[in-house]
């Protein structure tokens, strides 16, 4: 039994090369395929999320009101004029999100080390222990925080005892002897509300590490905080910007928190946004507003990704 | 001292516990707080143990209706997601196509704005459009927030996937719609559930961007919350915060069980 | 460097005509690297064929094209009388067992190999399934998923999948990679058997020459794209025609040399070295008159060592080149030493241990030889470390 196998002379300069398989109507159709699967999907997210941005733009530089109609006039003065009164609120927006954020990192990079190297049997357990609350209302867990600090409430009570309350009415993070409707509430409330939005790629990046990493780092000479800080942190880094990003965007633009658990002049831009567009109807100064936030936020996370230095966030 | 030291090796595990603690005490108050007897209109402190709200769940008017509208529309809204986002995951991983980049940004986007700028702006559109807010503005803008979601869900799982196994199914005389239809589909099930649980638990609690697209007369559940919020809250919303929480912890673990034991069998 | 042998293949009796694979300019290109040089392969009907090569040769992606799973970007496939260029792998007469098994992990081992008869709408599967699944030794798991099964019964279920379709040709990608040398052993000797049994062709890829010696009743080597020699393993194996197939089955010496005249049937060479070799003219791969550069090659197990003392016993006519032993490892079967040579700075010597002697040992001035007519001859043009795997591309 031989076969018989002779290279086939490579083409002399001139020769056409040897006719590849003409594509098929078949082959054509299948390279369509990946497009018919994408439109309903992709229609879906231009109709209803990127055409009402563009819309957004068209009514911020509107003029009217509900009785007279609106009309595009251009009116850019609409956004020096919103910026302008409500600068504050931006501020404090971003000051709120950003402590929050820290609090998230600081709270939840414990907790999602701990699942990822230290649970051993009660990993899921833990798991389900961060994932399940995000399952209910978040509105009622919210609520549930008003009780918890309740000015005739244990917390606040021995806060007060301990004259806790006193230093941080001193740096205005609450006021007399309140927590409720002072920024420490709103804060709390914040950092509790977006935890799990920390937490879930805190872990998912840690649990990746092999364990032995740990152990080679001891081996040569590492101590456990060293092991952390040139080993750890460093490899779960995508993680943390996932997550950083994650929890400050949404508590940027949030209101809720504001609303139930701080009073006036706690409120966030979220609330004035609302505020504008549900009660006021003010639908030009609302999108100006809305724009101006997306703005900020936009410069403010490509400047932290270009630090970060990660790209693969998705 | 020793203990001085056992506490300082496990600090991590013990801001890890305070930190669950932090978590979960919510949600502790608000099951406390369901077999309460308010005194006023506020349940705020404790005042007698009744079971008056779990008797009588539907007690305060609409509250039930609200529950079932946002039912309703999460039931719909996790369809219409998971349909278009499989597909649309399927496309991501498995072809080649052009403008790949584009579309994922736009898949990307959603999750990461805030709830309030998309809200307002789809609010808008609404609006300009003089479209009549209702069940459907809302249901619409359900399916887009969630979309994003069940296509990382069911991306993550396709791509995971060996795609020889697609190859092995056409080496055996497998058409391509056979090969989707009895390999594909089967194997890719756990992504597209996960996405659809993703998407139906986002949808059922979402808030913000319902409000700005309910209009005056529907009112979802945690809309009717939100409006209670300042009149105080009835005890039954306690009690269907804990079963929402009950039916979550059920399901999660049912999920991991189911996922563990496939594993032990072998 | 073209082999043209043709002998009549004999179709056995278990086979319809139909089953031999003929590969005619087929390349394959993906932009600007060619995976896959244009070339003609002929493999007859009924035989165990392998191809051969290190990873990245395009052995495997030549078997694709067969398979379907690739498409060729110029040349046809013909498989048998059907021309099978343009056909989906659905609907070619041709089965795979891929490299990790590729079993369905949600269908039990029955469906899994009922799964090709089930698509080619044959409605009562039971009988051929349980017969098939008795013929593997598996009828007994016939309920478990994949992942119950071991690596080697896994292996088994990708084999039974496969052939119960009886595939004009089965084509096999790496499959014994996974398991370890005592299995991976069994299975080479399995699936001869099975082959021999069926009667149908085999084209096996493998990078373990070993295997591919053992299991192969033809071998091609492939490098770089292209097929470099293709032959019986015992042909390919003493008679090497490139430097790449002299490394890469076994392992060779090469010892740069020059022609420096003929004797007989033989060419003489001299090297670096003192005195002369003799090599037979016949098994020079390149014509070489007086004065060109050859490689003399010479199989480590077929060289002699006695140590220098004993110089005086070697017998007359064999090539002899004195050296100094720098390492010897004893393996158990066989002694291998490195010994340097002026006519070659590392000559490996294979000698099995039979009686050992001890004055054999790193330092030890000794004599090489061997019959000359072992001795082959190549192209010195080429590049002495191809297939060796140590030289960096």
């Amino acid at each position: 039994m031989t076969a018989i196998a002779t290279p086939a002379p490579a083409p002399a300069p001139g020769d056409a090369p040897p006719a590849a398989s003409p594509p098929g109507r078949a082959a054509r159709r299948r390279k369509l395929v990946p497009y018919w699967l994408l439109l309903p999907g992709i229609l879906w997210l231009l109709v209803f999320f990127a055409a009402p941005m563009v819309y957004q733009a068209s009514t911020s530089v509107q003029t009217g009101s509900l009785e007279t109609g609106y009309q595009v006039t251009w009116h850019f003065a609409t956004y020096w004029d919103a910026f302008k009164e409500y600068d504050v609120f931006y501020l404090r927006s971003l000051i709120y999100a950003g402590i929050a954020t820290v609090l998230c990192l600081a709270i939840g990079y414990p907790l999602a080390y701990t699942i990822a190297f230290k649970a051993g049997r009660w990993r899921n357990v833990l798991l389900v222990m961060v994932i399940a609350p995000f399952f209910t209302s978040f509105l009622i867990r919210t609520l549930a925080w008003r009780t918890i600090l309740a000015d005739d409430g244990i917390v606040v009570s021995v806060l007060d005892k301990l004259h806790i309350l006193n230093a941080t009415a001193a740096i205005g993070l609450t006021s007399g002897d309140r927590v409720l409707a002072t920024p420490l509430a709103v804060v709390c409330g914040l950092t509790y509300n977006f935890l799990p939005f920390m937490i879930l790629p805190l872990y998912s990046s840690l649990e990746r590490i092999d364990p032995r990493l740990h152990e080679a780092a001891g081996d040569l000479y590492a101590r456990p905080f060293t092991t952390f800080r040139k080993v750890t942190f460093p490899i779960s880094l995508p993680g943390v910007v996932a997550g950083t990003l994650l929890t400050f965007i949404p508590a940027s633009g949030d209101y809720i928190n504001a609303e139930l658990l701080g009073s006036p002049s706690e409120q966030m831009i979220g609330n004035v946004i609302q505020s504008k567009f549900l009660t006021v109807l003010d639908y030009p100064t609302a999108a100006a507003l809305s724009f101006i936030l997306m703005a900020v936020i936009l410069v403010i996370v490509s400047v932290y990704i270009r630090k970060a230095g990660t790209e693969e966030l998705v | 001292m020793p203990v001085l030291n056992w506490i300082r090796r496990h600090l991590v595990v013990f801001a890890a516990i305070a930190a669950l603690v932090y978590m979960t005490i919510p949600n502790v108050v608000v099951l406390v707080f369901s077999f309460n007897k308010p005194k006023g209109r506020f349940n705020y402190s404790l005042n007698t143990f009744s079971l008056d709200a779990w008797t009588n769940p539907c007690g305060v008017g609409d509250m039930c209706t609200s529950v079932s509208l946002s039912l309703q529309i999460a039931v719909l809204a996790t369809i219409g997601a998971t349909i278009l986002g499989t597909m649309v995951a399927f496309a991501l991983a498995r072809y080649r196509f052009r403008g790949r980049a584009p579309v994922t940004g736009l898949i990307w986007l959603p999750m990461a704005m805030p709830e309030i700028v998309m809200g307002a702006s789809l609010g808008t559109l609404f609006l300009n459009m003089r479209i009549q807010f209702g069940f459907w503005t809302i249901l619409i803008a359900h399916i887009m927030f969630c979309l994003s979601f069940v296509v990382t869900a069911v991306k993550a799982r396709v791509m995971s996937m060996d795609p020889r196994l697609e190859q092995a199914a056409q080496d055996l005389y497998a058409t391509p719609t056979q090969t989707f239809l009895r390999v594909t589909l089967p194997i890719a099930a756990p992504g597209i559930a996960a996405g659809a649980l993703l998407s139906f638990a986002i949808s059922i609690d979402d808030f913000i961007i319902t409000q700005f697209n309910a209009g005056p007369s529907t009112v979802t559940f945690p809309m009717f919350v939100w409006g209670a919020a300042q009149k105080g809250l009835p005890v039954q919303v306690n009690v269907i915060g804990t079963l929402m929480f009950l039916v979550a912890v059920v399901c999660v673990i049912a999920g991991q069980l189911l996922g563990s034991r496939r594993k032990a069998r072998s | 460097m073209t082999q043209q042998t043709t002998a009549p293949a004999e179709p056995t009796a278990a086979t319809a005509s139909g089953g031999a694979v003929t590969l005619t300019g087929i390349s394959k290109t993906w932009g600007d690297f060619t995976a896959v040089q244009p070339l003609d392969l002929t493999i007859p009907e009924g035989s165990f064929f392998a191809l051969l090569g290190a990873s990245g040769c395009g052995k495997t992606t030549t078997l694709r094209m067969i398979a379907g799973l690739e498409e060729p970007t110029s040349g046809t496939v013909r498989i048998g009388d059907l021309d099978a260029t343009e056909l989906p792998p659905h609907k070619r007469p041709v089965n795979t067992v891929f490299q990790n098994y590729a079993l369905f992990p949600h269908l039990d081992i029955y469906e899994n190999v009922a799964f090709g008869l089930r698509r080619r709408g044959i409605k009562s599967v039971k009988k051929q399934v349980e017969e098939m699944l008795e013929l593997v030794e598996l009828g007994h798991l016939a309920r478990r998923k994949p992942h119950q099964l071991s690596g080697g019964q896994q292996q088994r279920v990708a084999v039974a999948r496969a052939l119960i379709n009886r595939p004009k040709v089965l084509l096999l990608d790496e499959p014994l990679g996974a398991l370890d040398l005592k299995l991976r052993r069994q299975m080479q000797l399995e699936l001869k058997r099975i082959q021999t049994e069926v009667g149908i062709t085999f084209v096996h890829v493998t990078h373990d020459q070993e295997e591919a010696m053992t299991m192969a009743d033809t071998i091609a080597v492939m490098n770089a794209g292209r097929i470099e020699q293709l032959g019986a393993p015992a042909d390919l194996y003493e008679n090497p025609v490139s430097t790449f197939v002299a490394n890469f089955l076994g392992q060779s010496n090469l010892i740069e040399a020059t022609v420096s005249g003929t004797s007989g049937g033989d060419l003489l060479l001299s090297g670096i070295g003192e005195g002369s070799l003799a090599m037979p003219a016949a098994r020079c791969a390149t014509p070489a008159a007086s004065g060109d550069k050859v490689l003399a090659g010479i199989r480590p197990e077929k060289i002699s060592i006695v140590h220098a003392d004993d110089a005086a016993e070697v017998p007359d006519g064999r090539n002899r080149l004195t050296g100094r032993i720098v390492d010897a490892s004893f393996i158990g079967v066989s002694t291998q030493y490195v010994v340097n040579s002026p006519w070659c700075p590392e000559l490996a010597v294979f000698s099995q241990n039979v009686e050992r002697d001890s004055r054999l040992a790193p330092g030890a001035e000794v004599v090489l030889h061997w019959n000359p007519a072992h001795t082959f001859g190549l192209d010195a043009a080429q590049d002495i470390d191809a297939g060796t795997g140590e030289a960096a591309a």
